[in-house]
């Protein structure tokens, strides 16, 4: 147990640093001068020289990696040129933005995918089945750009219900942030309860044929109880652990969500660092994402290991 | 009696305390089509940003709606030294945010900042002041190394901006505490989320500021911006699509401002910028004429705008004083335009335009590529990322390149640098060149009188206008969408957002 | 100690019937998933048949007809400019379909073989290999597809080999899963106690045995990339005008949504069926070939 847990972490550099080259390597060979995208309109010559000179864009690809990898060794993981700010602080700004965004979705999902899932599988083959697996798939099916948009046209500005874009901290005003985040939570968690009901519809599936749920049902017990308690139960395992994988999904669709919905989180951050050829933010994000995601996934298959008996040696 | 006066004090303190907390604070949201960058008058780079230091940072001197220079921070000024000096008397009894007290010593500081600090966006554009001497407590004198009429009208912009020099001075960005003499002072700020200012109650013409606070909302989607205005989540947005104009007209809601930029929006073309150079646009004036006849700049303006910008063949628009009014724009020609092409022996010219990827300008690409090829003309179109297609013009890689301007009040911002031989090559990225028109600009400089500089434009505009280095097409009006109940609002050419006199009704 | 594996087909002698033929019947037999199957090759005709059954030529422009609403003259109605929105349905199909399917071509082709070679050498190279694999995985799809449009430069193609090199990593994944759980099966060290060649063994034991995993993962993946299509558009970074494509359109029709609904509503819908399909007959795939249900 502890030698694989060892193991597990001692992968994590490998991975991170071929990550780091990754991010790297597309961020500084993207086309564009990005001292030029970043000079203003008037593209001064003195100022593009200046942003050059300041971070050493003239040096060659290998020593500004040095660089880089060396002030994220310190906690440095450089600033936005466009607006002067450290990374790590639009990092902390951002991260409870999407977390927030991403929990809720997440609670959604749970809430439509879980359900439909059980359902689906208990009724296999039945036109239950099919309705129910349709109802997960279509959050995965639209595009979630096209959706939000629907959504606000429709909640914001036919009913005033619910505020167009936007964000409330919690801090400011509970009401108001949870009015602002339903719509995306919603577009986001559609687009993720469709894999959340295939992970429960295939392990209640491979579940509800097992020795233990027949001799519940030879027991006499009802049905709900055998299907929640006995096999859900255990069903539930696999479909956490891969919950957690599917994490980056999540991420790639809080992108476009924040887009739309101008929730200032850090797949708006990522779109916009991109474009504007602020290259230090995005391979910071991508790398913190990334590390976050690789921890997720260590822990998911830790508590797999844990949760299941079966793998227990 | 003491108790009776306890009571009474007691009781006044409660009722005023009463009155306080009963005139609640009154907000004003606008909404921003990008979010600003830093907010450092000396390091500031973005159009957007400029909207919020209208309300920040106070400057120099002004314009007016009818682009006249008005005072500010400075109440009069004047021309010495054969041009060459500007002095300038500031207003008395103004005040920084910070409490300290904006003089002569301060608007020094602030211009040598702009001129001096690394990195500053600002130098380029006053770069002909050499020195400021302090006249005294209140007078400040500009020296330049030769005359530079466009100087009033970059000290109307960030250029004249003034900054606490206490402030400038601490520890710390700048931008992430800024400190001027506008009529509302920094609050907060959320990185691609909001920008909060306050009002400034020491301000010196705060009798013209009704809101207590202002709130910047950058919401880039344009559909979004009007939704949130549609609900009432945002009271102002500026850049409503033009094809979402007739929406705001119908909503009883909501209201409509407009008024014509300064910027323009045309085709550049490579004529001596590397190898590309070498299309058929570029090699012969001819085929640039043709283009030029194959388009109808109205129907553009109709299909992409829904006719609402102004079509124009300068670097001025129409209503501008210096636009020249002998060369009006040219009317749809498809047979001259054939002729030309035939007679230069390429009926079928084939030209790629890289377009930068925003929805209106590959709008318009499209109808002009459908426009020309009825002349003969194939243009391909090239999409192009923004900051790429900056970074492929700059080096001169390649034909055409469909781009706007987003214009500077004096007129010399929106041509000097695109056409003269020594302006900076990011800029005139075609690489034209042609000394007499060179020396009619420079001439156009050395004078602010207009009636003195508008014969060397004409003589430009002949020049430009025959030998087309950029093909100028519309130039975009600012419309501003707001809700029915906000009145006081004044356009101004430059897009910018002005708080004075803006109230609700 | 086994950990079951989803994705082994139980070979010929065991069952009696050809495997592929258990499958296809189990297939069948599921309703939803034949459906999807039917609109999936309905939108395939379609583009294919465009040049024979678009109306109008899907670039043509008409300053008079801007945004005119469905009428007999356009069945779906006119875009931005004037041209005929069923028509661009039409052609835009087969960009969208070419960039859902050429991409996960793309993926498999470089997949595939790398999961293989990974899988089959084992030690240092698999370890690589496998961290380089994670690497890719470890950063978000849509962000990872965008640095890449965003370097390639904006076009349809560059978009297709994005998509296609977001999507390979899982590809290599499973095949190098299902490489490394027969590796060491009797069959396989016989055949190679026997002499036969690397490849062949490769080829012959364990590529069938991929085969459906393989299968299923594809079909979903093409419904994955349709939408990554459609949102890279959306961003400005896939299919360029003056050229058709489901998510060009909804990009365009952003602008118009309350002035011409007819813009966004029929690649909305277009879209939201193809992708549904694909993914109702992914799953359905998936039951029918999992060998532990019946």
């Amino acid at each position: 147990m502890t030698t694989f847990l060892l193991r597990r972490i001692a992968l994590i550099v490998p991975t991170l640093f071929f990550v780091s080259l990754l991010i790297f390597g597309l961020q500084q060979l993207l086309p564009g001068d990005p001292a030029t995208a970043l000079a203003g309109e008037d593209r001064d010559p003195a100022v593009i020289a200046f942003i050059r000179q300041k971070y050493h864009l003239d040096e060659p690809l290998p020593v500004r990696y040095a660089l880089w990898v060396k002030g994220v060794a310190q906690g440095d993981l450089g600033e936005s040129i466009r607006i002067k700010r450290p990374v790590l602080d639009l990092i902390a700004e951002k991260l409870p933005v999407t977390g927030e965004l991403a929990l809720i979705a997440v609670l959604i999902s749970l809430s439509i995918g879980i359900p439909a899932g059980i359902i689906a599988a208990v009724k296999n083959g039945t036109a239950t089945d099919y309705g129910t697996t349709m109802a997960a798939l279509w959050g995965l099916s639209i595009p979630n750009f096209w959706l939000g948009i629907l959504l606000i046209l429709l909640f914001s500005v036919e009913l005033e219900l619910l505020p167009a874009s936007g964000f409330v901290s919690p801090g400011e005003s509970l009401r108001q942030n949870l009015l602002t985040l339903i719509m995306p939570a919603f577009v986001l968690g559609n687009f993720f309860a469709a894999g959340m009901m295939r992970h429960t519809r295939s392990a209640m599936l491979q579940v509800l044929g097992m020795d233990y749920v027949r001799t519940a049902r030879a027991k006499g017990l009802p049905e709900i109880r055998v299907i929640l308690r006995h096999a859900f139960r255990n069903a539930l395992i696999p479909v956490v652990t891969l919950a957690a994988l599917d994490f980056g999904a999540l991420l790639s669709g809080a992108v476009l969500t924040e887009q739309v919905f101008t929730i200032p989180g850090f797949g708006k951050l990522i779109v916009d660092a991109v474009f504007n050829r602020d290259y230090a933010v995005v391979q910071g994000v991508v790398l913190f994402t990334a590390f976050a995601y690789i921890m997720l996934n260590l822990f998911a298959d830790l508590a797999y290991v844990v949760l299941n008996p079966r793998l227990r040696t | 009696m003491l108790i009776r006066k306890c009571l009474l004090a007691g009781f006044g303190l409660a009722l005023s305390a009463f009155l306080a907390g009963a005139s609640a604070q009154t907000s004003l949201r606008i909404g921003l089509a990008e979010d600003p960058d830093l907010l450092d008058p000396t390091l500031a780079r973005t159009y957007v940003g400029r909207i919020v230091f209208a309300s920040l940072c106070d400057k120099l001197v002004d314009i007016s709606p009818e682009l006249d220079v008005v005072p500010q921070l400075a109440t009069e000024w004047q021309w010495t030294d054969a041009n060459k000096g500007l002095v300038m008397k500031i207003r008395q009894g103004v005040k920084f945010h910070d409490g300290e007290p904006l003089d002569a010593a301060a608007v020094k500081f602030s211009l040598e900042r702009h001129l001096n600090l690394p990195g500053s966006t600002r130098k380029a554009e006053i770069s002909a002041v050499t020195g400021i001497d302090i006249i005294d407590d209140h007078t400040v004198k500009l020296v330049l190394s030769a005359p530079f009429a466009p100087l009033l009208a970059q000290l109307s912009d960030r250029a004249g901006m003034i900054v606490s020099p206490k402030a400038a001075q601490a520890a710390g960005e700048f931008s992430s505490h800024p400190v001027c003499a506008g009529p509302y002072k920094f609050t907060e700020r959320v990185a691609q989320d909001r920008i909060v200012l306050d009002r400034f109650p020491d301000y010196w013409n705060k009798s013209a500021i009704h809101f207590d606070r202002i709130v910047f909302l950058p919401i880039v989607d344009s559909t979004v911006r009007l939704a949130n205005l549609q609900s009432g989540g945002l009271d102002l947005i500026e850049r409503v699509a033009a094809t979402d104009v007739d929406a705001v007209k119908k909503d009883g809601r909501l209201k409509l401002a407009e008024i014509t930029g300064l910027g323009y929006t045309g085709i550049t073309t490579n004529l001596d910028n590397g190898p590309r150079a070498k299309n058929p646009l570029g090699q012969d004036p001819d085929v640039r004429q043709a283009l030029e006849l194959s388009i109808d700049r109205a129907a553009l303006n109709q299909v992409v705008f829904n006719g609402l910008f102004q079509p124009g063949n300068q670097w001025v628009p129409p209503s501008n004083p210096y636009y020249v009014k002998s060369l009006p724009i040219p009317e749809r020609d498809v047979a001259k335009a054939k002729q030309l092409l035939a007679a230069a022996n390429m009926p079928h010219p084939s030209v790629t335009m890289t377009v930068p990827t925003t929805p209106e300008l590959l709008q318009a690409a499209q109808v002009i590529q459908s426009m020309a090829a009825e002349s003969g003309f194939d243009i391909k179109i090239q999409a192009t990322e923004f900051a790429s297609s900056l970074d492929l013009a700059v080096k001169g890689d390649y034909e055409a390149y469909l781009i706007g301007w987003s214009g500077r009040t004096d007129p010399d911002g929106n041509i000097y640098n695109f056409v003269a031989c020594k302006a900076p090559p990011a800029l005139n990225t075609g690489h034209y060149c042609n000394p007499d028109l060179d020396r009619e600009l420079d001439s156009a400089r050395q004078t602010a009188d207009p009636a003195e500089r508008m014969p060397h434009y004409a003589k430009v505009a002949e020049r430009v206008l025959a030998d087309r280095p950029l093909i100028y097409l519309w130039h975009n009006r600012y419309l501003y969408g707001m809700s029915a109940k906000l009145g006081g609002f004044t356009p101004y050419p430059d897009g910018l957002i002005r708080p004075q006199g803006i109230k609700l009704q | 100690m086994t950990a079951q594996t989803l994705d082994r087909v139980p070979t010929e002698e065991a069952l009696g019937e050809p495997p592929w033929q258990r499958a296809l019947r189990r297939l069948v037999k599921r309703r939803a998933a034949m459906i999807g199957l039917a609109v999936v090759l309905f939108f395939i005709l379609l583009a294919a048949a465009a040049p024979l059954i678009s109306p109008y030529d899907p670039l043509a422009t008409s300053w008079s007809a801007v945004r005119k609403p469905p009428s007999a003259a356009h069945l779906f109605g006119t875009d931005d400019i004037g041209r005929d929105v069923l028509a661009r349905i039409v052609w835009g199909g087969r960009a969208s379909l070419l960039a859902g399917l050429v991409s996960v071509m793309l993926a498999l082709a470089v997949g595939v073989p790398i999961g293989l070679v990974s899988g089959y050498a084992g030690g240092a190279v698999d370890a690589t290999v496998m961290r380089l694999i994670d690497a890719m995985l470890a950063i978000p799809f849509l962000i990872l597809a965008i640095a890449l449009a965003a370097f390639l430069g904006p076009s349809l193609t560059n978009a297709m080999i994005a998509i296609g090199i977001t999507q390979m990593p899982i590809f290599a994944r499973m095949t190098r899963a299902q490489v490394l759980s027969v590796k060491h099966e009797d069959y396989i060290e016989a055949a190679r106690a026997v002499g036969n060649p690397q490849i062949r063994i490769v080829l012959r034991h364990i590529l069938p045995n991929i085969v459906p995993p393989l299968l299923v993962q594809a079909t979903l993946a093409t419904a994955t990339a349709i939408i990554a299509e459609a949102s890279l558009s959306f961003l400005g970074l896939g299919q360029q005008p003056p050229n058709p494509s489901w998510g060009s359109m909804l990009n365009t029709a952003r602008n118009f949504m309350t002035q011409a609904p007819w813009m966004s509503i029929w690649p909305g819908l277009a879209i939201f069926s193809l992708v549904l399909s694909l993914n109702l007959f992914g799953d359905g795939l998936r039951d029918a070939l999992d060998p532990r249900r019946d």
